[in-house]
């Protein structure tokens, strides 16, 4: 294959970005992908596309990541649309040079291309949108391109409702449309102006890339995957990622355990079945069975720090607490801000509408006293008080908080009390180990009396949680 | 070593298409790649998007022997590779009492005494082959370690034989659920595949050719339907094996346009929660259920 130049420096600053996001790869899977793009050729960008993540990832949640480092180092396009430079591995430039007038017959276009839901078109009048509606700054040749301006100009979102109309005069037309399906369709259409607005957004980066060095970008402006995120700064739509990403850690961590589980049991030989499966080797015991030991369910007890600064965290653990609870025979779940309450009742698995499960921790619950700001050693000591028959020497008790006590007593001998009851006391901190201590933290004086571990991120907890979980 | 079985991307459609397996893009690229370089393909994505199914066809395409090894914990290398016949074995040493040494000495760790399981198949012989790993995520972490020779230099080791390597590579599909994390030295030697749920367009076109004889209007219809289903927050998505049933219950109850009633008394077909079924029915605006 004769490729074009740049293709082998393309590759590896492809992968250069992506191990800058944290994505393992090895000098064999780069030989791989260079092998896969010699197999492929470069005519299809999708082939591509699919050639190199099948030879460079390892796992369904990379692909995130991957799309957009893609689209920049094998962009759709160099330049603006309609005026493609030279050869690039994409024949899309064929001659479109219809620049749109304004604003008014763009956004027909784009009526129409949502109503048919044409990708392509789509992809095409993003390009052109971002190229007239995007640039800012001073000059001719101007600084650069925001998606957010193109955007706001455009209004895609005010679409909906000519588009919809168009779509259900259609459908009357072409008798036999179920009626049913009808009321799918404005769900479906804003998906598709948000594919839209995604569409936007990768153009913006390209072309902001062209400018100022696409090594740069893909560094900053990709976003990290899901299980990286911090609990803590953690926007709206990533709480929504991450909650959809403990389901399956759920499961992972269950199997995990149950692997452990069955390798603690392993325990005499029981000789009486050990003979009778001897019987098919003509009485030389081959296989040693072993006796099963009684097994023993571990219980779980959990101290969920719920307040507001928090809440990324405590939202999120109360969920992969939910998924793990049959895991356990006894989970018992305590949630507290200044007041501690339990609230295991309401944590219970099956009991689906995971989103509300805070507000309806915060509504059942007594969390909070006559103020509103976390109090650790008040919640401690309560604890202690009134519930410190739920620990007992099988229990393995979790703090979940970031030990940010409001300047108020920490109350340290309230939870050695609870750790001389407990198998074990872990405290999982949401908050980076080089800010223990700082401002109002207590996280040091906590971590001399119990075990404390930095919990930021799901990657995080889900080694945390694999590795101290009792088997 | 390519196992050659295709020329081109659009090649692996084409034929994949004939058998009746509707390759989107990225399928059909990287069962290409893993034809052309040669490596084994690891593939993952939800229940009922046809991950074993993809093997089968593969192996129908090329014309090759299908040999399966279905993955289940505990499953170990008595199961998965090989093992020695021991009742044959006692036989053959019980059988000769009486004759000399010279006689009795013939090796019992033989290939005559060798039961080969799955692994050790596909290694050995000629003829084409399709080696579907199916469930991978299934096993016990030791069968990973099991597995890594045999997918990276294709051969296996057995020790009173020695090495035994393929002479004709197979074309290996590994499957997963993503229920345990593979190894990263099991994934960096393979091909990575994720086949999430299809886009509506080749949905569509799957139940149509799954479900002859519904009507075009219909299975878009069904295709919205469930695609607005797994925009929803369920437990657990349908996929695209609910799809077809789903098709087929509608073909059977002899439905030709979807109504309130229709979707209600069939959504079971779909959801396999209750509480599923009742956010379902709650978003769709359809009536108590």
């Amino acid at each position: 294959m004769s490729a074009p130049a740049g293709v082998p420096e393309r590759l590896t600053g492809l992968v250069q970005a992506l191990r800058g996001h944290g994505i393992r790869i090895g000098t064999g899977e780069t030989v791989d992908a260079a092998r896969a793009l010699e197999a492929l050729g470069l005519t299809d960008r999708e082939y591509v596309r699919e050639g190199l993540a099948s030879a460079l990832l390892h796992g369904t949640g990379q692909r995130a990541v991957f799309d957009p480092v893609f689209d920049l180092y094998f962009p759709r396009g160099v330049g603006a649309p309609g005026l493609d430079g030279d050869g690039d591995d994409d024949g899309d430039g064929d001659g479109r040079s219809g620049r749109p007038a304004d604003r008014d017959d763009l956004r027909d276009r784009l009526a129409a291309a949502l109503a048919a839901h044409d990708q392509a078109l789509m992809a095409q009048l993003a390009a052109e949108a971002v190229d007239v509606f995007g640039a800012y700054g001073s000059s001719s040749g101007s600084d650069g391109w925001s998606s957010y301006q193109t955007l706001d100009r455009l209004r895609p979102q005010t679409l909906l409702a000519p588009v919809r109309a168009s779509v259900r005069a259609q459908g009357a037309r072409s008798a036999g449309a179920a009626a049913f399906t009808d009321r799918l369709l404005d769900d479906e259409l804003r998906r598709r102006i948000e594919e839209f607005r995604r569409l936007v957004g990768t153009e913006a980066r390209r072309r902001v890339a062209e400018r100022r060095g696409r090594d740069e970008i893909a560094r900053r402006a990709v976003a990290p995957t899901a299980d990286r995120v911090d609990f803590l700064f953690a926007g709206r739509t990533q709480l929504a990622e991450l909650r959809r990403t403990v389901q399956p850690l759920a499961r992972k961590l269950a199997t995990r355990l149950a692997a452990r589980r069955r390798r603690a049991s392993r325990g005499s030989i029981d000789l009486r079945r050990t003979l009778r499966g001897s019987l098919s080797t003509g009485g030389v015991p081959m296989r040693p069975v072993l006796r099963r030991r009684r097994p023993v369910r571990p219980e779980l007890v959990l101290l969920c720090d719920v307040s507001g600064s928090v809440a990324g965290f405590s939202d999120f653990t109360m969920l992969l607490v939910q998924a793990l609870h049959d895991q356990f025979s006894k989970v018992r779940v305590f949630a507290f801000v200044n007041r501690i309450d339990e609230v295991t009742g309401l944590v219970v698995r099956g009991a689906a509408d995971a989103e509300g499960l805070a507000a309806r921790i915060q509504e059942h619950a007594t969390l909070t006293g006559w103020h509103g700001s976390s109090d650790y050693g008040v919640a401690l000591g309560e604890f202690a008080e009134r519930y410190v028959d739920a620990v007992g020497p099988r229990s393995s008790v979790f703090v979940l908080g970031d030990a940010r006590t409001n300047m108020s007593d920490p109350n340290l001998a309230a939870l050695r009390r609870i750790g001389e009851r407990a198998r074990r006391v872990y405290w999982l901190n949401p908050e980076g180990t080089s800010q223990w201590g700082t401002g109002d933290s207590a996280a040091l004086d906590y971590a001399e009396v119990v075990e404390m571990h930095e919990c930021r991120n799901v990657q995080q907890l889900s080694e945390l949680v694999a590795r101290l979980l009792p088997v | 070593m390519t196992t050659g079985y295709f020329t081109s991307v659009e090649d692996v459609s084409a034929r994949l298409a004939e058998t009746g397996y509707l390759a989107s893009p990225a399928v059909a690229t990287t069962v290409f790649l893993a034809d052309r370089l040669g490596k084994p393909l690891l593939v993952e994505g939800p229940a009922g998007v046809g991950k074993t199914e993809l093997a089968k066809a593969v192996a129908e395409v090329a014309d090759a022997r299908l040999i399966r090894l279905q993955c289940y914990e505990g499953v170990d290398e008595s199961r998965a590779l090989y093992e020695w016949n021991h009742a044959k074995q006692l036989l053959r040493i019980s059988a000769g009492r009486d004759e000399t040494w010279d006689e009795a000495r013939t090796d019992i760790f033989g290939e005559e005494f060798l039961l080969p399981r799955p692994l050790l198949t596909a290694i050995r012989g000629d003829e084409p082959k399709v080696l579907l790993i199916d469930e991978t995520d299934k096993a016990d972490v030791e069968v990973e370690g099991l597995l890594l020779e045999v997918l990276s230099d294709f051969q296996v080791t057995v020790p009173e034989l020695g090495t035994i390597a393929a002479t004709r590579r197979p074309f290996v599909v590994l499957t997963s659920n993503a229920s345990r994390e593979l190894s990263e030295a099991l994934r960096r030697r393979c091909l990575f595949l994720h086949i999430g749920f299809p886009d509506a367009e080749l949905e569509r076109r799957i139940v149509r050719l799954k479900v002859p004889g519904l009507d075009a209007a219909l299975a878009e219809s069904v295709v919205r339907v469930v695609g607005a289903l797994r925009e929803m927050d369920l437990r657990k998505m349908p996929s695209v094996a609910e799809t077809i049933d789903w098709a087929r219950t509608l073909l059977a109850l002899g439905a030709n346009t979807l109504d309130e009633g229709v979707v209600r008394d069939t959504l079971g077909v779909l959801l396999k929660h209750q509480e599923d079924v009742l956010k379902a029915a709650a978003k769709l605006d359809l009536d108590a259920v």
